[in-house]
């Protein structure tokens, strides 16, 4: 069955039950655990638990120095704050050394809602893709969250996941959901177009197929949890079999999954594409079914675009 | 100290600065002035203080250190050759294609690199992070991390000091290269760190003053470090940029230098 339940203590369970079989897991904190919903975690590892205070550079440095001795590290923070603020850090100390550790980026997008607009990664996936060896993770819910997560601790790279912290429309049922690492859900089956895409846009992605499907095109649907490195394989196979393609995403369309798209469809497979996504925009204060509509990212804009896409078609 | 250890760790720091002049003259140029700085502080940690297996550079319970000021590597690859990491004759290849000796300390190339460094002010952090896996696991090695004094001016350096003060860090020492001197101009001149010793004790550090230059300052010490409990220990050295060779000596330009023929021949006849 769908459950709805808040993100991040899906991820404070699950990383309590992966952390007391794992000793080499240990959690960072920049003055946000609260806000992570860790709370629990600290109590129940108080000497695997690091809050360094408001200092996120120095938070993903120590990381790398507690990942050099072995150790997989967790560093958590708003997206912006997690990615942006030390994007050096993460470069040189984390993947140029060759390091290991886990980002946990939370409030993607609209999702950082009355945080407002310096509080809203739309760039966050886009930088962190540009780092050689990084791994991007957005799930569309907290089934597919709770699968990830072990998958994410064996991974032997690092890995930035952008994670929503409150409930989100669920996607998958947990009792027939099984997580596959690496490669896209297909969501849905269709002929007419694919429409690819990633976190809290998933949920408006099968809306939209609803909508489209009234009005007699029949759309595949992705569910790309992976941005870096994307299923390439499944792209092509879209694009070969439907005809035309629509990425969905709450994120700048520069830089994550349109572009990543857009990347292998250029080189593999040209299609039309049509990308829905913040078109270039700083974020901005609200409610996220709001901001959905202020930046065009909602079931009906998808659709939209698909109708566009499809009329693209040669 | 007794005369002749004293003897020997001069010979010591006369060999490894013989090495790196030739390295670096070999090259034609590099980061010659923040290297001599520090050699003598490196010929002491890794002739008489870190505890490490130069065969198994990976070893779980070794000492770590951290160069912060990455641009410092070839006198750390000095050291590291001297000590049989690898042979000596690989000095040669800084910074060539494919060499084990980027300017630039790299874990991943180099054997008995504890952390990779270049853009200032990270390696701290790491080492900090190092020091509590170290406690967490309950070993018994020590973490020590060297920064210049420039590099003092990146906040992150802080950041670290701050958290390494507050966690009462005993495990980490820090070693300050205040050689007076960033690229631009004196370091009082640009954005004073300076007092280093008191700032830092105000995170938290014991703070030990010392002529970095001095066997007998730098011994003493490290004997003082091993009796500090519950706070990260600062050693602040007074040095000299570009210590030892005349042609580069105290010079404002020694940061990244041409160094030519007739520079590595009058150093070799200095340092005999």
């Amino acid at each position: 069955m769908l459950e709805s339940k808040e993100m991040r203590k899906v991820y404070c369970e699950t990383m309590m039950e992966l952390a007391a079989k794992d000793p080499r897991i240990v959690e960072l904190e920049a003055d946000l655990s609260g806000a992570h919903g860790m709370k629990p975690f600290q109590q129940a590892f108080p000497d695997r638990t690091f809050n360094v205070g408001i200092a996120e550079a120095n938070m993903v440095g120590v990381a790398a120095g507690l990942a050099s001795c072995g150790k997989i590290p967790f560093v958590h923070s708003f997206g912006t704050f997690a990615t942006r603020r030390c994007f050096d850090q993460i470069t040189i100390s984390v993947c140029y050394a060759g390091l290991n550790i886990k980002i946990v980026g939370s409030d993607p997008g609209v999702m950082a809602e009355l945080n407002g607009g310096t509080h809203m990664p739309l760039e966050d996936a886009g930088i962190m893709r540009t780092l050689p060896g990084m791994t991007i993770f957005e799930p569309a819910d907290s089934v597919q969250l709770r699968q990830a997560l072990p998958a994410i601790v064996e991974h032997p790279g690092t890995v930035y996941l952008r994670m929503p912290r409150r409930c989100t429309q669920s996607v998958f049922d947990a009792d027939s959901y099984t997580f596959h690492w690496g490669k896209a859900d297909t969501l849905r089956e269709g002929s007419d177009v694919t429409l690819i895409a990633s976190g809290v846009c998933v949920a408006n992605a099968l809306e939209a197929a609803k909508l489209l499907a009234e009005k007699g095109v029949q759309a595949r649907v992705l569910n790309m949890h992976t941005i870096k490195p994307l299923d390439e394989e499944a792209v092509v196979r879209a694009a070969k079999e439907t005809g035309a393609i629509v990425t969905a995403e709450n994120h700048n369309i520069i830089g994550a999954l349109g572009s990543a798209v857009a990347e292998v469809l250029c080189e593999q497979c040209p299609t039309p594409l049509e990308r829905v996504g913040i078109r270039d925009h700083f974020g901005q204060v609200g409610k996220a079914p709001y901001l959905m509509k202020v930046f065009g990212i909602t079931a009906e804009d998808i659709a939209a675009a698909a109708l566009k896409a499809v009329a693209r078609k040669a | 100290m007794d005369a002749h250890k004293l003897q020997r760790l001069e010979g010591l720091s006369k060999e490894a600065r013989r090495l790196l002049v030739q390295m670096l003259g070999t090259l034609g140029v590099g980061h010659v002035g923040g290297s001599l700085s520090i050699v003598d502080m490196l010929v002491y940690l890794y002739y008489e203080e870190l505890r490490i297996r130069p065969e198994e550079p990976r070893w779980s319970d070794r000492d770590r250190f951290v160069l912060s000021k990455g641009h410092a590597g070839p006198a750390l690859y000095t050291l590291l050759a001297m000590k049989g990491y690898f042979d000596k004759a690989e000095l040669a290849t800084l910074n060539q294609p494919g060499t084990h000796l980027p300017s630039h300390c790299d874990m991943k190339l180099t054997p008995g690199v504890d952390m990779t460094a270049g853009s200032l002010g990270q390696g701290i952090s790491a080492a900090v992070g190092m020091a509590l896996a170290g406690r967490l696991d309950r070993k018994d090695y020590r973490v020590f991390c060297l920064v210049g004094d420039g590099e003092m001016q990146e906040g992150q350096v802080w950041e670290a000091a701050m958290y390494a003060g507050n966690q009462h860090l005993d495990n980490f020492v820090l070693i300050v290269d205040d050689n007076g001197m960033q690229i631009d101009n004196y370091t009082d001149e640009i954005n004073a760190v300076r007092p280093i010793d008191k700032r830092l004790e105000a995170f938290g550090f014991a703070p030990i003053c010392i002529n970095g230059h001095d066997f007998h300052e730098i011994e003493a010490a490290f004997q003082l470090m091993h009796t500090i409990k519950r706070r990260p220990a600062a050693i602040i050295m007074s040095t000299v940029k570009g210590k030892g060779c005349s042609f580069c000596e105290g010079k404002l330009s020694c940061h990244s230098m041409p160094v030519t023929a007739a520079d590595v021949a009058s150093a070799m006849s200095e340092l005999q």
